[in-house]
């Protein structure tokens, strides 16, 4: 079950030209959560929105597309999405609460939804939980030092950022592109990011990535029965163009891998954390 | 819903230490919630504040908030009494569960200045569970009782759902009587399992936590010692076997409540 529970799986693109025109693949997050915000089956999304220095995101509520299309794009460095779900409750004053994150930040939603300790009226808000796939996170300053020093790029220069193939690569506005080996950016990784059980968001409505499928295009689960309804009603609207993921290249044999090498690896780092010290451990959040 | 006949309803004493009654109010803030537990699963056989029963009697669940204090002689023989009486103790919120505001009191006010030293009970009793929260959240306590319910009058399925729920709520009331922000530190930071998810800054009350640099940073002399930060943090207790069903364990709850596909 390295794929989780889920009830589809395609690959697609968003069919409005002016969202991918800045997304990180196929636009799936932006245009569901704008299909949901048009339609009214949610009032606002917690997105990443644009922080204070370049690719560093910051949680926002959007509740216009056009603050949708400001978060598109992958920043790989954390944002607390998850933050904002009880103010968007209260001074947003949202009823039904999109949400994006990664696998971790979607089961602190399900675990606020299930065992809601601070979060009272959270549980029946949120309306559309979609979730990305992570590899891993990196602190900002280890992006900057992957960014500027490794890649030779400065932040303000770099129009994307992209994790494929085994590379790490910067895209600058003035088209030159700076890649590095993978194997560098490992000693920059987030190390709560090492116990981390989850690589396809197993916890969300509708999870996506770009793993599975072509360039341009995202690989897209439909998990839960409000995830196949929202994704279902988008399809008939006609807010995305799908292919079944059996006819894309590399397809799920490849998500299928990189989620069982992460599995495994972080099971091997959880296992080998409960011996530790001598004769101690470090702590287990799962037992 | 079918009616129920009242022999198989639990029974619910809400029992009110130092407390400022703030956590029943959440029960009650359940509106019909409250009342569909009431006709269908549970009876409120003791609670001061909403009916004319004086002493503590048996029953299956005991919901007690606020802490004790240990200079008023009435108060631990209350806490006492609610242990010997109840089959499952919950601390019902922080200051039951780990003192809260109440850690800070220190006596020297009229008209009792002796009134100076308060402890969570579980410093007195042993303590089944923990709710923590300041106030405990609506959905959180309705929860708990639709489980208790289960664990105590349902089928083998239903008992082996309500025993994984609760389990890290008892794993919280076995972890200890202290909390704080600090929590983070010690136990989530310090132990390297922090992924910056933000879920504590949305979790405190009192908006002494935000996010810095991708970690919590606490605000400690804002921080009440609630502990709710720490345990709704997915990095404190993460049980994939509940968490795995969760649209079958909230489309159950939803059902026991009676609410349909609205």
């Amino acid at each position: 079950m390295v794929l989780g529970n889920y009830k589809n799986c395609v690959s697609a693109r968003a069919a409005d030209p002016a969202i991918l025109s800045a997304s990180q693949d196929g636009g799936i997050v932006t245009q569901l959560f704008a299909f949901a915000l048009e339609e009214g089956i949610i009032d606002g999304a917690i997105v990443a929105g644009q922080g204070d220095e370049p690719y560093k995101p910051e949680p926002v509520v959007a509740t216009t597309v056009a603050e949708l299309m400001e978060a598109r794009g992958t920043r790989y460095t954390i944002c607390p999405n998850v933050s904002m779900i009880k103010e968007a409750t209260r001074s947003y004053g949202l009823d039904k609460v999109g949400i994006v994150g990664t696998p971790c930040q979607i089961q602190a939603v399900r675990k606020a939804q299930l065992y809601p300790m601070g979060m009272r009226a959270v549980p029946d808000k949120i309306a559309l939980a979609i979730g990305i796939f992570c590899m891993e996170n990196f602190p900002y300053q280890g992006l900057e030092t992957m960014v500027e020093d490794l890649c030779n790029v400065k932040m303000e220069s770099a129009v994307k950022m992209d994790i494929g193939k085994g590379k790490f690569s910067v895209y600058t506005e003035r088209g030159a592109v700076s890649q590095i080996p993978l194997k560098l950016t490992h000693k920059f990784e987030q190390g709560g990011c090492h116990v981390c059980l989850d690589y396809v968001a197993n916890l969300a409505d509708v999870s996506t990535g770009s793993v599975g499928s072509p360039d341009g295009w995202s690989t897209v689960f439909t998990r839960t029965k409000a995830g196949e309804s929202i994704w279902g009603k988008a399809i008939e609207a006609g807010y995305f163009e799908t292919k079944p993921i059996e006819d894309v290249k590399p397809g799920l044999d490849l998500v299928t891998k990189l989620a069982t090498d992460k599995i495994t690896k972080n099971q091997k780092t959880l296992d080998e954390r409960a011996s530790f010290g001598v004769g101690k451990g470090l702590r287990n959040p799962y037992i | 819903m079918e009616e129920k006949p009242v022999a198989e309803k639990i029974t619910i004493g809400h029992v009110h230490m130092s407390g400022c009654t703030g956590c029943l109010v959440s029960l009650a803030d359940n509106y019909e919630g409250l009342f569909t537990l009431l006709d269908n699963y549970a009876d409120l056989n003791y609670c001061l504040t909403l009916a004319d029963v004086r002493d503590i009697p048996k029953m299956d669940v005991a919901l007690v908030e606020g802490s004790v204090c240990i200079n008023d002689h009435h108060s631990v023989e209350d806490i006492k009494k609610a242990r010997e009486n109840a089959t499952i103790v919950v601390a019902l919120g922080s200051c039951a569960a780990y003192g809260n505001i109440t850690r800070f009191a220190r006596g020297g006010q009229w008209n009792q200045p002796q009134h100076e030293a308060y402890v969570p009970i579980g410093d007195l009793i042993n303590v089944d569970l923990h709710l923590p929260g300041c106030p405990p959240s609506k959905e959180a306590i309705r929860n708990v009782a639709v489980m208790a319910y289960l664990l105590l009058r349902g089928t083998d399925e239903q008992k082996e759902l309500a025993a994984a729920y609760l389990k890290p709520l008892m794993d919280l009331a076995q972890r200890g009587n202290e909390a704080c922000g600090c929590d983070l530190i010690y136990d989530v930071i310090n132990q390297g399992i922090c992924m910056g998810c933000g879920t504590c800054a949305a979790a405190c009350p009192v908006r002494a936590i935000t996010i810095e640099g991708g970690k919590p940073n606490v605000d400690r002399d804002l921080c009440i010692k609630c502990g709710a930060c720490y345990a709704q943090c997915p990095r404190s207790f993460f049980n994939f076997d509940v968490m795995n069903q969760f649209e079958a364990i909230s489309e159950a709850i939803d059902a026991a409540m009676g609410k349909g596909d609205e």
